[in-house]
Order: C-alpha cells, then structure tokens, then sequence
C-alpha cells in the first residue's frame, strides 16, 4: 500500500472518528441510556422471576446479546448516516473528485462505524458490569465476532445508504429488517426454548449466528455451532464487500 | 506545446433518454484561461462532471496532461482541482478542517496539508474564520473556500463553475486576481461564468456550447471582431423629441437617455452630427451591454431558432 493510500485512509478514519466524538450526544449518549433500560428491566427486574438460561442468570446470559445489538445498530445507523449524509449534502463530492481508491473510500467508512460499534459496545459492556458479573470463555473469539460483525453491518449500511435516495430510505431498513432480525436473533432468549419449526426458522436469521458466537466468547455456550457461525459470518463479509466496490466502480446512487 | 485537456468524440445520454453530450471535441492548452460558455442545460455541467469523476461517461475519451480517464483514472484525478457550482462541503466542519482533509484524500501529509491551508485562506482572505463553522460564512466566503479546497493538491488544471456567482464586485475582482496569479504560477484553468465580462477580462480563448456540441472555439479578440452590431446609451442635456428618436431609430431607456444600434460600417460622427443639429448635448455615452454578452446571445438564440425551423 502507497503512502498517499495509507494518509487517504488515515484521513477518512480520522475524520469519521471526530464525527462521532464531536456529536457524542447523537452517537454514544443514546445507545448507552437504552441499553441501561434494557439491563434494568429486562435483566434486573424481570430477569430474577426467569430464573437461569443455558446455565447462567438470565441477566449475563442477555449481556452478550445485548452488546451485541449496541454493536449491530450503531456500526449499521454510523455509516448509513455519514455516507447518505455525505451524499445528500453533496460533500461526497469531495472524495469522488480524489484519486482515492474505492476501497479506501469503503475501509474508511467502516473504520468509523467499527469504531462507534466498539465505542458503544464497550460502554454498554462496562455499565452491564453494575448488573452483574462478566465471563470471559475466549476472549479472540469475543474480539474477532464484535469485529466481524460490526464489519459486517457496516457494509449493510454502505448499500443502503448508496441506494438511498431520501431520509426515508434509511429509515425503513432498521425500523423493517433490521431491528426484527436483532430482537428475533437469540438477544434475549435461547432457540432451544421455540417449538421446533421456529427454531428451524431462526436458523436463517444471520444475527443469530452472530449473537451466539459473540455469547460463546463469553459463556461458553451456544445455540448453534462456532464454526457455522464463523463461516455464515464471514460468508457475508466477502459477499457484501464484493457488493460495495461493485456499487462503488459503478457509482451506483453515487454518479449519473 | 503541451495539451491539459483534450476532449474527444464524448456522448453521454442519461438514463432518462435526455442526450446532454454529443460527441463533443475540445482541446485546451496548458497553462491559459479558458472560457466555456453557453446557456442552462447545454451541457457545460456533464462536459465538467465527466471531467471530474462525478458523472460517468457513454463513450468517447478526456485526457488530462495525457492522462486517459478511460485507462488511468485516479492519475487524472490527482491532476485536477474542481470548484462546483453548488456548496458541497461539510456546513458542519471547520474550513481548516474541510481543507486539510481534502488534501488528505490526495494523499498529501499532514504536516504539509496544514501548511497549504494556511496559505490558501490567507491568499483567500479566510484564515480569520479558519474555525469558525462552515455555514456561518457568507456566500462569498463559502465560494473562496472551495476555490482554497480546490487548491489544496496543488492542481495542474483547476475546473471553476461559475466561481463568482453571487459575490459581490469586491470580492469578483479579489477573486479574478487570485485566479490570474494561480494561472500565471502555471496552473492551466477552464473557467465558466454567466458573467461574460469575466470571460473577456480573464480568458483568451472561448469555447461556446449549446445542445452538446461545441458551437464556437476560437479567441474571444476573434470572436467579438465577428459582432457588427453595438448598442449605445446616450444621456442627454434634456428629453428627447420624436424628431431626434426618428432621425437616429432610437429609443428612450430614461427621462434624458436614448438607446441605439450602431453598425460598425457606420461612423459615430454622424450620430453625433444629428444630435448637434437638434441642439442637444450628449452628457456621457456608454455600451449598453458587454459586448461578448450580445454576441454569445446571438450565436445561441440563433441555433435554437435553426432548431425549431428544422423541427
């Protein structure tokens, strides 16, 4: 890699990062407060009258799924507010008149949104540290799944953003698909407790690998396999990587 | 002598059916100031965008300091520096910020962005509000700073859309002289402006496109040598009567002024011999309009009046 490569994308990260410290109240605040609801009520509140969950309380077995849905929307709602943000103020114009690479104009948006995900991610894990006590099985896997999967939403929001046209258009995705898919992905309950057909069902829920690796990492336990998650995983980084330098070469939602 | 930017056979048809290129050829000589003209929905934003990366072309070919955008892309990117038409910066961020990143997607260090942004908001009378939010600034200050943006990889061929718009004269002419220094410095620049006066002050060779095709590409002395044709404004001592309207084919603009055409076959004396004989006094005498203003109405207005006969 060029040094001129490497300041491109140094600069690109760099900027991104300063957008979610200077609007820290948009970008980590929130997230930080909902998840302390979510510990609160689900995990002290209710959580004692459900007893245990794959062998632990039900607040740590929530914990992982919980910073893991911080994970996924907050990687997902960076990019695709920077990137449409950047497009519908036309300041995108900015990198496309660059010699940039799309590659580094790709990396350096899911630096930024890697970099909210973990943020977040990390905060909602420190305040689940009020709650309860925190269980590390293999700390790389915890590592490499937050990553993979931070990775991983952030390009899904590269492609909505690319394709949208209006505020409307980012909006609908979360609200319609994403947020079902978190909530129906293993975050708050194990497959092992839904009738057969829905655990079948679930199984195509990619958030559920993502969840139950994540949980492995910390528990030692998980309703599907390691390894399947690992490739399901990776499976859409390759394919959705693929998808964004296409758009990108194309200028799809970019150039006329 | 070495091309900047040689333009060849270039179509581009959107995807709604509209045709704003067709094949257009142009060339431009490194290190002048070049005017494109023409009026809205000509083309002159396509022929710049594909230039620039911002649109994708249907065929033909740009090379920039030989450079093919076909075949070496980012080569032909790193060469240019483009001010657009409309604000496209970050209102959100500062103008030292907006110019040290901009110069960081070139690649360029650091250390050595922020020095150039010193310099360009200095140059560009801006580093006052070096930290002040974007979309304080006024109009005028909003366009300097994208022409600093523009300068900061220090481009070989600087593209500026309508740079002026809206600026007051002040500000125009602070704006044309930072243009003539950066030209003089060896920077070639393709400039395009609705304010011809700007054109003839700035640039020596013209190109005007209407309906995707270059109508005109000579020098603008060339050019205007071609209008036969100005219009004078006369103040007179008192109001005109019908008799000195009758006798020159004037018309009264103002209480004491009146408005005619003179052909250049014709001398000014006998305007003036009529205007003595009827006893009256030209106080001050002036064109009425820029002269490439009337001659680049003509040429366009007369292609799409040849349009619609054919049509």
């Amino acid at each position: 890699m060029s040094n001129t490569t490497l300041t491109a994308l140094f600069t690109l990260g760099r900027k991104e990062v300063v957008r979610i410290l200077r609007i820290w109240s948009q970008t980590i605040l929130p997230p930080a407060i909902t998840m302390t609801l979510y510990f609160v009520i689900f995990g002290n509140l209710i959580g004692k009258r459900i007893g245990q969950m794959g062998g632990f309380d039900y607040m740590a077995f929530i914990v992982p799924g919980l910073v893991m849905m911080s994970v996924i929307t907050n990687s997902y709602g960076n990019i695709v507010s920077s990137f449409f943000g950047a497009k519908f103020s036309k300041h995108i114009e900015e990198m496309l008149v660059s010699p940039m690479p799309n590659w580094v104009i790709l990396f350096g948006h899911i630096l930024g949104a890697l970099s909210r995900g973990l943020i977040v991610g990390s905060i909602v894990t420190v305040i689940s540290l009020f709650f309860t006590e925190i269980h590390i099985h293999n700390m790389w896997i915890v590592i490499s799944t937050v990553v993979l999967t931070s990775v991983v939403f952030a390009l899904g929001g590269f492609i909505n953003a690319c394709y949208a046209t209006k505020f409307d258009d980012i909006a609908i995705i979360p609200a319609f698909i994403l947020t079902p898919l978190t909530y129906l992905g293993g975050v708050f309950y194990s497959i092992s407790l839904l009738p057969e057909f829905w655990q079948t069902v679930s199984k195509f829920n990619p958030v559920l690998y993502m969840v139950n690796a994540f949980r492995y990492g910390f528990l030692g336990v998980s309703d599907v396999s390691i390894y399947t998650a690992y490739v399901v995983i990776l499976t859409f980084v390759v394919v959705l990587t693929i998808i964004c330098l296409t758009m990108l070469h194309k200028g799809v939602g970019l150039r006329s | 002598m070495t091309i900047a930017l040689k333009v060849s056979k270039l179509k581009k048809t959107y995807k709604n059916g509209t045709i704003a290129l067709k094949g257009l050829d142009l060339e431009v000589k490194a290190g002048e100031i070049f005017a494109l003209l023409g009026p809205n929905g000509a083309g002159k934003s396509t022929l710049i965008g594909i230039i620039s990366s911002l649109v994708n072309m249907t065929s033909g070919d740009v090379e920039v300091f030989g450079d093919s955008l076909t075949r070496q892309r980012n080569k032909v990117k790193s060469h240019i520096g483009l001010v657009p038409q409309e604000f496209n910066f970050n209102m959100f961020e500062k103008p030292m910020d907006i110019l040290v990143n901009q110069a960081g997607y070139y690649g360029v260090p650091r250390k050595i962005a922020l020095e150039r942004a010193e310099k360009y908001l200095k140059q560009l009378q801006l580093w006052d509000k070096k930290d002040s939010m974007s979309r304080m600034l006024s109009g005028g200050m909003k366009r300097r700073l994208m022409i600093a943006r523009a300068m900061m990889n220090e481009p070989k061929l600087l593209i500026l859309d309508e740079p002026t718009a809206g600026v007051d004269i002040e500000i125009r002419r602070s704006m044309w002289e930072f243009v003539e220094e950066i030209a003089n410095a060896g920077t070639t620049i393709i400039l395009t402006t609705h304010y011809l006066e700007e054109a003839e002050q700035l640039c020596k060779n013209i190109a005007i496109i209407n309906h995707g095709e270059i109508i005109q590409n000579t020098t603008i002395k060339q050019l205007l040598t071609t209008l036969d044709i100005e219009t004078f404004i006369f103040d007179l001592d008192k109001q005109p009567s019908k008799e000195l309207l009758e006798l020159l084919d004037a018309e009264i603009t103002e209480d004491n002024s009146i408005q005619l055409d003179v052909h250049k076959t014709k001398a000014l004396n006998d305007v003036f011999k009529h205007v003595d004989k009827l006893n009256y006094k030209v106080l001050s005498m002036r064109n009425k309009v820029n002269r490439l203003e009337e001659l680049f109405y003509k040429m366009t207005h007369k292609e799409d009046q040849e349009m619609e006969k054919q049509s």
